[in-house]
């Protein structure tokens, strides 16, 4: 084969895996989601579909295929069918570019970054998509020809368009502290390597807190998913969707979740890089992700030996001896060094995700104005003196 | 024919396309979609001539922001279908044919010149740096010019819409 066809093969498996992966983990966010907030109002969530709800996911696909999908009279029906697909896939793009682990792999006798798409100004690249993915659920409102669907897809352009520049300019500070200065996210992640201490969330805690702030608004979470306020827009922009049009609406929400959690992991607390320090004192913990495995497996078989149906009996001890077999080969001396940058980074943007679904669980939807005046009279200020103080302090270490 | 030419004749077919759809389109929503697409495939032939970072700055600025405010504006006024009249048609006829030649002349000009068909692909990481070297150097009093005449323009669009309360 020429060098082209394994490049092509390389990329096209890359791009197949990863999506996989996601879809995977936007399928379970929900589950996630679904439980932690149960869970924290005191209720049991999914529990019937398979032990534990964990089927729940499935028997939601297939509930969503097989709905009616009624196309409301007087819609754009060009628009209207284009607009989740937009969403959709605006959403998943991102991902591209994120860094998901250390350096290069050698794959087929060629070298590949660890990451879908490597460039050098891959920040860019994620703002530039974020900046698109307006589109969706703006043009889904206004193709509904429905005046509910209208506002929720007004206000959720105009709230995405005010958080978008609190948003990028909280980064601003992170681009000026590395050295030297570099827009792509593998050279933002390389920036932090040391440990813990290095990590840009320390020196630029008030840009995390504008960053995590305006991520939450631009991807239309509570508090902030005014879009959807179900109290004054029965369902805001997707009031007229229905099976899997509003699928593809509720997948996008989930993946653009994601991709903010990734953002936020790779930015302020070093992608994929260990909290702890690279010395021969802290080699053990290259041995955590099989420990993890392994504990959670030895502790989920006997759970699921005592669980109380018989699938469930089945189930759960067989992945519970799934995650020992994964535990025993992550600390195989070939994989152990390869799954370290990708096991802290999913460490990482689980712990942001479990944030995500904390607030939405904890915090009531602000009002419409308070919004606004948030994002532009508070947000927007902050980070900009951010940026300021930020630059202020690396011209004066540029002095000494 | 290499990778890159089979791109950049999809890229320019995709502008194209979009260009004409953005005229014959009568809805002011189809319009302003159609005009998303030829930006989005301008940043593709960007691109492919290795400048990243003028492909970036277009989608966030133009595709993203400018086009987001078009489509804003249009959904907030419920701008309904255009309206064909005698004088929108008078246009028509006038307005293909000078079209027409404009391209004719542009293309001959083209073809006959040989400067241009040496576009090189830019270092990329140089170049934004690069760019913001000359903007705060050489540059610079244009540059500023430029922000205060964008903060006079927020200024006369905040005073506009406060007088009609």
């Amino acid at each position: 084969m020429s060098d082209f066809s394994v490049w092509l093969l390389i990329g096209i498996v890359k791009v197949i895996v990863v999506m996989l992966v996601l879809l995977t983990v936007v399928a379970y966010l929900s589950w996630f989601e679904r439980k932690i907030v149960a869970h924290i109002q005191s209720r049991w969530g999914p529990e019937r579909v398979g032990p534990h709800g964990l089927i729940q996911p499935l028997a939601d696909g297939a509930k969503f295929l097989f709905k009616e999908d009624p196309t409301p009279a007087g819609v754009d029906r060009f628009v209207f069918f284009f607009a989740p697909f937009l969403a959709l896939s605006l959403a998943m793009t991102t991902i591209a570019v994120m860094p998901l682990g250390p350096g290069q792999l050698r794959i087929f006798g060629q070298l590949t970054w660890f990451s879908v798409a490597e460039s050098d100004l891959s920040l860019l690249v994620v703002f530039a998509i974020t900046a698109l993915s307006v589109y969706g659920v703006a043009l889904a409102g206004w193709a509904s020809n429905n005046k509910y669907s209208l506002l929720g897809g007004l206000r959720s352009s105009a709230q995405m368009l005010s958080y978008e520049l609190s948003l990028t300019m909280s980064v601003v500070g992170i681009v000026l502290m590395t050295n030297p200065n570099t827009l792509s996210l593998r050279g933002i992640v390389e920036a932090q390597r040391g440990s813990a201490l290095h990590w840009f969330v320390f020196p630029q805690i008030l840009g995390f807190v504008c960053f995590f702030v305006s991520a939450v608004a631009e991807t239309n979470r509570s508090p902030f998913d005014l879009a959807e306020g179900e109290q004054e827009l029965v369902g805001g922009f997707h009031t007229e969707y229905a099976s899997f049009k509003f699928a593809m609406f509720f997948m996008a929400e989930y993946a653009a979740m994601v991709t903010a959690s990734f953002m936020i992991a790779v930015l302020f607390f070093g992608g994929y890089l260990s909290p702890f320090p690279d010395t021969p004192a802290f080699h053990w913990t290259f041995y955590l992700p099989a420990a993890m495995a392994l504990l959670g497996g030895v502790l989920l078989v006997p759970h699921g030996l005592r669980y109380h149906t018989a699938f469930g009996r089945v189930l759960l001890p067989v992945m519970g001896v799934a995650l020992i077999g994964v535990g025993i080969i992550c600390a195989l001396p070939g994989v152990l060094g390869v799954i370290q940058g990708p096991f802290w980074l999913a460490a990482k943007v689980f712990v942001v995700l479990f944030i995500y679904v904390w607030l939405r669980g904890t915090l009531p939807r602000i009002r419409y104005d308070q919004l606004m005046a948030f994002g532009w009279k508070f947000l927007l200020p902050v980070s900009l003196a951010n940026v300021l103080v930020t630059s202020l302090v690396v011209a004066l270490r540029m002095q000494r | 024919m290499s990778v890159e030419l089979i791109l950049f004749f999809l890229l320019a077919a995709v502008a194209l396309g979009g260009a004409v759809n953005l005229i014959v389109q009568t809805h002011p929503i189809h319009s302003a979609l159609s005009l998303i697409v030829v930006m989005v495939a301008l940043a593709g032939i960007y691109l492919l001539l290795g400048a990243e970072l003028l492909a970036m700055v277009q989608i966030i600025v133009y595709a993203g922001a400018i086009m987001v405010l078009f489509v804003f504006t249009i959904m907030l006024l419920n701008a309904g279908k255009e309206e064909r009249t005698a004088i929108s048609r008078a246009a028509t006829y006038v307005g293909v044919p000078c079209g027409v030649l404009l391209t004719v002349v542009l293309a001959w000009r083209m073809i006959l010149s040989e400067a241009g068909t040496t576009a090189g692909g830019a270092e990329t990481q140089g170049m934004s740096r690069e760019l913001s070297g000359l903007l705060f150097t050489s540059y610079v009093f244009p540059f500023e010019l430029t922000s205060i005449l964008i903060l006079v323009a927020i200024l006369g669009a905040v005073v506009l819409a406060k007088r009609d309360m």
